[in-house]
């Protein structure tokens, strides 16, 4: 699909993208902090990745290859409007494949299949301060991330163990920055967030709504908060991938009937294809003759 | 001159004015180490402005505060850094406001009030945190038991003992207590006011205690100053205050309050 001559390339206009490039400068240069930026009204509404795709738009080039994940999967609706959203505005080639995409614009995970040197991560947020429900006022919070006042922070994971027995807070777990800023790492389950650290691709945050881009420069240390007694865990699942038997990936649990029946599946579409493909197998594949007489 | 022999806290001329209305007027005190001083004076004589401008919520027009840390020598807080400040504030004082529900975190649990000051200066043992919260909580009469509740269930006595006990737990040199007891009823008063001339001493921390009760300030107060229209007419050791005032405005408000 070629781009629509209508719009500017990357629908938004040149001068817009010169302030967020500017933006996205100071974001990558201090790690973790919120760089305000004056967000756009984009042909869609807050909350459906705003902020990522105005960061994407000042980002993409001609020559990239992008791929846009929603919830781990490459074909839900959010993922599909990006991303014929942004064939039409610039006419840049697009993939599925985690390794061959240079760009790659994502909702909720990131992708089981390690990032390389090169390539860029775009994230969209929907709540950039990791203060804000412990400290209403953005004056104070403010204050708090000049003066590294983040004890607070640890009052909540208390509270959580404190209730659950635990820290239950399963996603957008906060992290510290570079031993510095302290961080939201948008609504990524916290199986992603190990992830995050030492990481060698650019990992760039976009939060529409609340006007905040910030950024991780490739190798940056991400440390998530935790006690000495509670130490911070990911997720694990009872039972490996039902399609491609992976156990290393992060599972989506699907009822599949009204008897109590389910299934654990990959989230990422992509990385449970590739291992299927290369023929890994699960407990509900379908037998390998049926397979061979297709 | 040794150490003891310094005051904590120097406070020199402070002004402040809202508009036309001067709230203090060349305000100076000086707090030692373990004293109660108790500022009294009728409402709108600028008590609560003077003691918001010591902790730091309020900017003063002009005056000094000389303030003697632990760690970092005198220091100037009206002319201290906002980084600075705030961290002795932190580690060195605590302030205890008249509502508990303006110092508490109302929607967490009394466990992770009175452990916020610590996760603050960097505690991160949550088994330690736990105990130590227990043991606050049995020192200010709370049963142990409702370490996991919100403050919101608790009675008005019980939110004012966690507030305390908040303020206490990172062992402070000075607390600052705007009218602890207000709002509450007479038998939980005196308790509170037990209670907290125990932990004072037993601490040994020093108290800047705004009142416009005489009684509370009887019970608790090493020093007395009287304040009004923002300018300090009285000073000096509760008891001989009380029983002797010289200025007449003083006298006028030993006389009005009955059976001190």
């Amino acid at each position: 699909m070629t781009a629509d001559d209508n719009y500017n390339f990357g629908f938004l206009d040149e001068q817009t993208k010169r302030m967020l490039r500017r933006a996205i400068l100071k974001a990558v240069a201090i790690p973790g902090y919120q760089v305000p930026f004056g967000s756009r009204e984009m042909p869609l509404p807050y909350g459906w990745g705003t902020g990522g795709m105005q960061v994407t738009a000042a980002v993409i080039g001609a020559d990239d290859v992008l791929k846009v994940i929603d919830q781990g999967a490459d074909d839900t609706t959010n993922a599909v409007s990006i991303r014929r959203f942004f064939t039409r505005m610039t006419g840049v080639a697009t993939t599925e494949k985690t390794r061959q995409a240079t760009l790659i614009q994502t909702r909720h995970r990131v992708p089981e299949t390690p990032l390389q040197a090169g390539q860029i991560l775009v994230y969209q947020v929907p709540i950039p301060e990791p203060l804000r429900w412990l400290e209403p006022r953005e004056t104070e919070t403010r204050i708090m991330h000049a003066l590294s006042e983040y004890g607070v922070m640890h009052v909540k994971l208390y509270e959580d163990i404190a209730r659950h027995g635990h820290i239950s807070t399963a996603y957008d777990y906060p992290v510290l920055v570079n031993g510095r800023y302290l961080m939201r790492c948008s609504p990524i389950p916290k199986f992603d967030t190990p992830k995050l650290h030492m990481n060698p691709a650019l990992q760039l945050f976009g939060a529409g709504r609340e006007k905040r881009i910030y950024a991780l420069p490739p190798h940056t240390d991400v440390k998530p908060l935790d006690f000495a007694d509670h130490p911070f865990e990911i997720e694990h699942w009872p039972e490996p991938c039902a399609l491609c038997g992976a156990t290393d990936s992060f599972l989506d649990e699907v009822i599949l009937d009204d008897k109590g029946d389910r299934m654990f599946v990959c989230s990422d579409t992509d990385y449970c294809g590739e291992r299927r493909e290369a023929g890994h197998r699960g407990r509900m594949s379908p037998p390998e003759n049926l397979e061979a007489a297709e | 001159m040794s150490a003891l022999e310094m005051p904590l806290l120097n406070v020199e001329g402070i002004n402040k004015s809202f508009g036309r209305q001067q709230a203090c007027r060349e305000v100076s005190l000086e707090l030692w180490p373990g004293e109660v001083l108790g500022i009294v004076g009728e409402s709108g004589s600028g008590k609560s402005t003077l003691l918001k401008i010591l902790a730091g919520r309020l900017p003063a027009d002009s005056g000094f505060i000389h303030y003697r840390s632990t760690e970092e020598g005198i220091v100037e807080l009206l002319g201290a850094n906002e980084a600075q400040r705030r961290r002795l504030m932190r580690r060195e004082w605590g302030f205890v406001q008249q509502h508990a529900r303006d110092g508490l975190r109302m929607g967490f649990s009394a466990g992770a009030n009175i452990g916020e000051p610590m996760m603050a200066l960097g505690q991160r043992d949550y088994g330690h945190l736990r105990n130590i919260a227990k043991d606050w909580l049995r020192a200010v009469e709370i049963p142990e038991e409702r370490l996991d509740d919100a403050p919101r269930t608790f009675s008005g006595g019980m939110q004012q003992r966690l507030q305390i006990a908040r303020n206490l737990v990172t062992h402070p040199r000075i607390v600052l207590m705007d009218e602890p007891t207000g709002g509450l009823d007479v038998s939980v008063q005196a308790r509170l006011l037990d209670l907290l001339r125990r932990l004072v001493h037993e601490h040994n921390v020093a108290v800047i205690l705004v009142t416009h009760d005489l009684g509370v300030a009887r019970l608790l107060a090493d020093r007395l100053m009287v304040m009004r229209r923002g300018q300090v007419v009285e000073a000096g050791l509760t008891d001989q205050l009380l029983d002797d005032p010289q200025h007449a405005y003083t006298q006028l408000l030993v006389s009005s309050v009955l059976g001190v």
